[in-house]
């Protein structure tokens, strides 16, 4: 059995961001891959699992996942090449540092070498950002501004800010994460499909279903 | 600014209503909030002068203000001073306080608002519902909000207030501690989703039966004045609780509405009468018609709101219409459907409407729920039976727009 595991959601799950769970699983099992969801909660060990999913949560709550995560099996699996789909504070989580109410500086897992600091301003708004030649469109909300070290960028940002209104996100061969919040993947099933392929190390059959349509209305409203 | 000056108000309140006559004489807007703008401009603190001397009761929290707003103005009987149209700004406060001299004052108050509001109108009791993530682009983060209510509670300087607050609500009762003579109100609360981590030190709070508390010590408040189970028990006393309305979270409403009225001297057995009697509030519960259909309209704007309102719904596999628009009164970011449990509705047909009907359908789609996206209002087809149609903000507006009573 393939297990995909949302990390706290009653910490990390602020903007819907259980969507992508969800997605990755509908995704897999509706083309007949084996695929069950799991969802790890404040007391519970982190499983052992093909996909990691972290969400977005306030500062309190993020400071609590990075202690919890740092303490648990997390790094070394993820390290061992599970793979890890991260947004928002997610994204700021697995870098180096991020700042959080009171702390410019606390310390993240250190999983990539991204450190975040506190943006001008509030980043709120409707969002793209270009993967590969293919738009990956949501909704961001955020006040971090993130500076990558040895490690790509996820996209370009087409409408929003991203990182730093240039870059967006961050990836290595395990390992997504974006500004993108909430429900990416499932309003992004191309993008869903990149993930399972890798992590299922398959070529996928196409698979239609309605969020085509929504994928291409969200395009069409980022690009005028 | 300079002090408040009598003249001036006076000229500022009769501005606000005539600016608030003209805006509904010429049919440019529903006439709340551009005078109350207008008076605001003339006196700045036009909301404290306008509340001076008055009996004021407020209400926020983010689902059920302009419900129980509603019930509080109904059971306190007689004339009382409100803002009904869901104006609950500044600028609808004043155009409600400026609009009627009346000494009873109940207002709803958007909870980002509620320090201001707190300081300005010098309220008897505030009311607190409850507090949930609700449009997230505008509001940033509930844990924040509960921060803001209590430091607002705390710098309040009037020993008299009263705060009536949900003790099962934790981000309530983490701003309602602060005062000592917090009424506690024991009601039925459905969606604790956003108070999985404790406000305090964010570990996590244990949920045993209606019981919660924290290993920080941050728990329910042990002494509830009000309590709602099968009966309503307020201070002691039996209230004869039989609303109108459909749905538990109303009956929550209803005894936190009786709280408040009970603690500026209401008779509890006159209000709940007249409470019970209500049959809707600015059309939420009302029956409609529209192009042959029966529609019944329920408001639900956000994920505590929706996963309330599906609850009411007949288990009979009917259709269910849904309405989402994410508009700038909804919020921009329509990301909430993933948190809402429309796993509740499998068994149902949902049509989906609204400008977000795809971003609904998908979310649907996720959780194998069967769906239609309608595209052209007019090929829905008919039924006999009486539709249940759930829409957010705007959606909702429309709809009691283009239908008919």
């Amino acid at each position: 059995m393939t297990t995909f595991c949302v990390l706290y959601p009653d910490l990390l799950g602020t903007y819907g961001d259980g969507g992508n769970g969800l997605a990755v699983t509908q995704r897999a099992v509706r083309r007949g891959l084996d695929a069950e969801l799991v969802t790890v909660g404040l007391n519970d060990e982190v499983p052992d699992a093909a996909l990691y999913l972290l969400g977005g949560g306030e500062d309190g709550p993020q400071r609590l996942a990075a202690d919890l995560l740092r303490r648990s099996s997390f790094g070394s699996r993820v390290r061992d090449g599970a793979h890890v789909v991260a947004v928002c504070a997610g994204l700021q989580i697995l870098g180096s540092t991020f700042c959080v109410e009171g702390d410019d500086e606390y310390e993240g897992l250190g999983l990539v070498d991204a450190v975040t600091s506190r943006g001008e301003r509030r980043s709120v708004g409707e969002f793209a950002t270009r993967v590969d030649g293919q738009l990956l469109v949501g909704f961001e909300n955020h006040g971090g501004r993130t500076t990558l070290g040895g490690v790509d960028a996820l996209g370009t940002v087409v409408k929003g800010r991203g990182n730093d209104g240039k870059l967006d996100g961050y990836r290595t061969k395990n390992i997504w994460a974006t500004y993108a919040h909430g429900p990416v993947l499932a309003m992004n099933p191309w993008f869903t499909d990149v993930i399972l392929s890798s992590v299922y190390g398959v070529e996928l059959e196409p698979l239609t279903s309605v969020a085509d349509a929504l994928y291409q209305e969200r395009c069409r409203v980022v690009s005028v | 600014m300079g002090k408040s000056s009598p003249v001036r108000d006076q000229v500022a309140s009769a501005a606000v209503r005539t600016v608030n006559r003209l805006s509904r004489i010429t049919r440019k807007g529903s006439g709340t909030v551009v005078g109350g703008r207008v008076g605001m401009k003339i006196a700045p603190d036009l909301v404290s002068s306008l509340a001076r001397g008055r009996t004021v009761i407020l209400v926020s929290g983010t689902n059920g203000k302009t419900t129980t707003t509603s019930m509080i103005v109904a059971g306190w009987g007689g004339p009382v001073t409100t803002n009904q149209t869901g104006a609950n700004m500044p600028a609808g406060h004043v155009a409600a306080l400026a609009a009627s001299k009346e000494g009873r004052v109940a207002l709803e108050v958007d909870e980002a608002w509620l320090a201001d509001t707190l300081a300005s109108t010098r309220p008897s009791v505030v009311t607190l519902l409850n507090l949930s993530r609700d449009q997230l682009d505008r509001a940033n983060e509930v844990r924040h909000l509960a921060e803001r209510w209590r430091k607002a509670l705390e710098a309040q300087p009037d020993d008299d207030l009263v705060v009536v607050a949900n003790a099962n609500d934790p981000l309530v009762v983490y701003a309602g501690e602060v005062r000592s003579n917090t009424v506690w109100c024991d009601v039925p609360t459905s969606w604790l989703a956003d108070a999985l981590s404790c406000p305090k030190c964010t570990l996590a709070i244990s949920h045993v039966g209606s019981a919660w508390h924290c290993v920080c010590g941050f728990a329910k408040p042990a002494h509830v004045f009000t309590t709602l189970g099968d009966e309503l028990i307020v201070g002691g006393t039996s209230v004869d609780l039989e609303l109108s309305m459909p749905g538990e979270f109303n009956r929550s409403n209803a005894a936190m509405a009786l709280s408040a009225l009970h603690c500026v001297g209401v008779d509890l057995d006159e209000a709940v009468r007249r409470i019970n009697a209500i049959q809707s509030v600015v059309g939420r519960f009302s029956v409609r018609r529209w192009h042959g259909h029966v529609l019944r309209l329920l408001l639900a704007k956000n994920p505590s709101g929706f996963a309330a309102m599906m609850a009411t719904l007949p288990q009979d596999g009917s259709d269910v219409w849904v309405a989402i628009n994410a508009r700038v009164a909804d919020g921009h970011d329509p990301s909430w459907l993933y948190d809402v449990p429309f796993e509740m509705l499998r068994g149902h047909r949902v049509y989906c409407f609204g400008d977000r009907r795809l971003d609904l359908a998908a979310r649907l789609d996720y959780g194998q729920v069967d769906f239609v996206v309608v595209d052209n209002d007019e090929l829905v087809p008919t039924s006999k039976e009486t539709i249940s149609l759930l829409a957010n903000y705007t959606a909702f507006s429309d709809w009691l727009a283009r239908s008919e009573a």
